[in-house]
């Protein structure tokens, strides 16, 4: 006969009512997790996308993500001439306030040169650029659909495919589109006086064939830190190894956020903590009548301390899968990615467990010191 | 009722105070006592005068300040407890019976009583049909799958002593078992107990304020003050 699983059965409604409470709880916990992950894991997505060994940018920044980096479109022949090297390609990198279907979108355009590194990884739906003007693959999250026109400056773009998960590390979703249109599109956007400027032909730099940067990939057992050094000594240029740009993106872009979001975490599971153990203090405290008979009767204390941890397991766990369930019900439903891996799921399992049996142990305490004497009364 | 029957309880010069210093209360002060098998006891007595602190002394609750206590011909505290597993000694010698029924609100009657029985190690389907079998014996079984709180007072309290019966206890007490009743239900209560006492050789004692139950006690100890009194006037 299992004292904690009676006791349970016989006020069900209301150990339901207090699990679903746990499980609200649970589930911000997990979406909370969720979302610093999806943080990191969109940084990372971007920096990824074009499965880039090297990254060639502006010498003395960390671009093109963490600062701007412009550098001549002809870059993109010298690096691709390296020894080791097998192909390279140009990016940009722009963040466009466009409109569709009267709703503003922001949009993180990337300009590619179709064929080379830096397009999208994997089409969902649709088909990659194929002509070299005026065709966009955009991210679902955009809310683009195949053959939606956008206009992008002065000019409408075709949407021809579509791609997910890729998205800037402040969530807004990529559109690709060609290099050539990217670079037509930043001098359309520029302010007035630059625009004027680059009309008269001033500054090399300024003019509108530059990029972001030139990503190049390299031939497998290739020297990538010899390549890199060679980049470096050219003028003008720098160059940061794939693992360098992933560390400045988690380094800089999105530390703060991280720390943000992982200082309130830390506040979200001590308030769970603090709630299980009241919860379960409560639920002995209404018990010491019975637990104090339940002695007078010839219980062992290790009955009396099963009863409560098996309880507050029970709690715990079941707010747990009640929570985890309610988070993957609702997590595609938030704007910005929410990206929960069964590691973490365990290690909140792991925790609560920890909690629980830390919060019986007060309960555990009253329980035993409870006089069976009281049983009696009078 | 006069023939010398074994002595299950046995209290020798037990007195018991709590406190100390200014706050000290001498709750019991050489107190002695035999309850013989087959006999049903009363404790009597006005409030506060030590009626539920023998009782706990007698169960084994709280241990005596000074004194001799042996149960069913063992000695089990002399001064200190002589037995290390005191929830041991009342599983086996001793059933409880309360004012309030006590029972665990959340087991049926019959789990109420096979508690007890799996406690002491009984296996489980063994415990169930027992608990029937008492249950049955003291005309609730009809009443076995039931929550207590549907239980009316007089059942609940039958089931209460179906569970202080259960391990064939051969000491059993009673603190105002009847408090809860009305005066019919008390005395049919009263006449199970004796029942119990006779046919399972036990003997029971009850703290009681219920003068209408007087006449089904073998033998009424009065208390005033932690003395017996009845013991001040055998003495004089
Ligand atoms: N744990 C305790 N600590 C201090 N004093 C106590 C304790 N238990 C009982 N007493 C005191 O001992 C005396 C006897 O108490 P007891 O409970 O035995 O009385 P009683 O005869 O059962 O009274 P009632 O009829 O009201 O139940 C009282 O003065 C009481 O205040
Ligand atoms: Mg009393």
């Amino acid at each position: 006969m299992n004292l904690a699983w009676r006791d349970v059965r016989h006020n069900l409604f209301r150990f339901v009512l207090t699990c679903l409470g746990l499980s609200l709880l649970m589930a911000v916990v997990l979406a909370m997790i969720g979302i610093y992950n999806g943080l990191v894991a969109d940084a990372l997505n971007i920096a990824r996308a074009p499965k880039a060994d090297l990254w060639v940018v502006e010498a003395g920044t960390s671009g093109p993500f963490a600062e701007a980096s412009k550098i001549p479109a002809g870059t993109r022949d010298a690096v691709a001439r390296l020894h080791g090297v097998v192909e390279a390609g140009s990016i940009t990198y722009q963040t466009v306030e466009a409109s569709h279907a009267g709703r503003a979108l922001r949009l993180y355009v990337i300009g590619h040169e179709p064929g080379r590194p830096g397009g999208p990884r994997a089409i969902a739906e649709g088909r990659a650029i194929g002509r070299s003007h005026f065709e966009i693959v955009a991210d679902r999250k955009t809310g683009l659909r195949l053959g939606d026109r956008i206009r992008l400056g002065r000019n409408d773009f075709t949407v021809v495919g579509l791609v997910e998960d890729v998205m800037n590390s402040g969530g807004d979703p990529a559109a690709f589109i060609t290099l050539a249109d990217a670079q037509v599109l930043q001098s359309q956007l520029a302010p007035p006086a630059q625009r004027v400027q680059e009309a008269r032909g001033a500054g090399l730099l300024q003019s509108a064939d530059t990029v972001a940067a030139v990503i190049a990939r390299l031939e497998p057992g290739a020297n990538l830190a010899g390549v890199a050094h060679t980049v470096r000594q050219w003028k003008h240029l720098g160059a940061l190894t794939q693992a360098e740009q992933e560390a400045v993106l988690l380094g800089s872009v999105v530390d703060r956020a991280k720390r943000q979001i992982g200082l309130f975490l830390a506040i979200l599971l001590t308030v769970s903590a603090v709630v299980i153990a009241l919860i379960i203090y409560t639920m002995t405290m209404e018990k010491l009548k019975q637990i104090a008979t339940l002695k007078l009767i010839g219980a062992s204390d290790r009955t009396i301390v099963g009863l409560i941890v098996q309880q507050s397991l029970a709690l715990g766990l079941v707010g747990w899968s009640f929570g985890l369930m309610l988070i993957l019900l609702v997590k595609d439903y938030f704007p910005r990615r929410v990206v929960l891996e069964p590691f973490n799921a365990a290690v909140l399992a792991g925790i609560i467990v920890v909690v629980c049996i830390a919060a019986s142990g007060l309960g555990v305490r009253a329980a035993l010191k409870v006089d069976p004497a009281t049983a009696i009364g009078g | 009722m006069a023939s010398p029957r074994t002595p299950l309880v046995e209290i020798e010069a037990v007195s018991k105070h709590f406190g100390s210093g200014s706050t000290r209360v001498d709750a019991l002060r050489g107190i002695d006592l035999t309850v013989r098998q087959g006999e049903v006891v009363a404790l009597l007595g006005p409030s506060g005068s030590g009626k539920t602190t023998l009782l706990n002394i007698i169960g084994c609750i709280i241990p005596a300040t000074e004194g001799r206590l042996t149960l069913d011909g063992e000695l089990v505290f002399d001064g200190r407890w002589l037995r290390g597993d005191l929830r041991r000694l009342r599983l086996d010698k001793i059933g409880f019976i309360f004012q309030f029924h006590n029972l665990l609100p959340f087991l049926n009657a019959r789990d109420n009583v096979a508690l007890v029985l799996t406690l002491a190690g009984r296996p489980a389907a063994e415990a169930q049909r027992r608990a029937q079998e008492l249950l049955d014996y003291l005309e609730v079984g009809h009443r076995a799958a039931a929550m207590p709180a549907l239980l009316s007072g007089g059942e609940a309290q039958r089931v209460a002593i179906a569970r202080a019966l259960a391990n064939r206890p051969r000491i059993i007490l009673a603190d105002e078992p009847t408090a809860a009743l009305d005066s019919k239900r008390a005395g049919i209560v009263m006449d199970l107990l004796r029942k119990v006492a006779a046919e399972q050789e036990a003997c029971i004692v009850a703290v009681t304020h219920d003068e209408k139950i007087y006449d089904r006690f073998d033998k009424l100890f009065h208390l005033r003050d932690g003395v017996l009194e009845d013991q001040a006037e055998a003495v004089a």
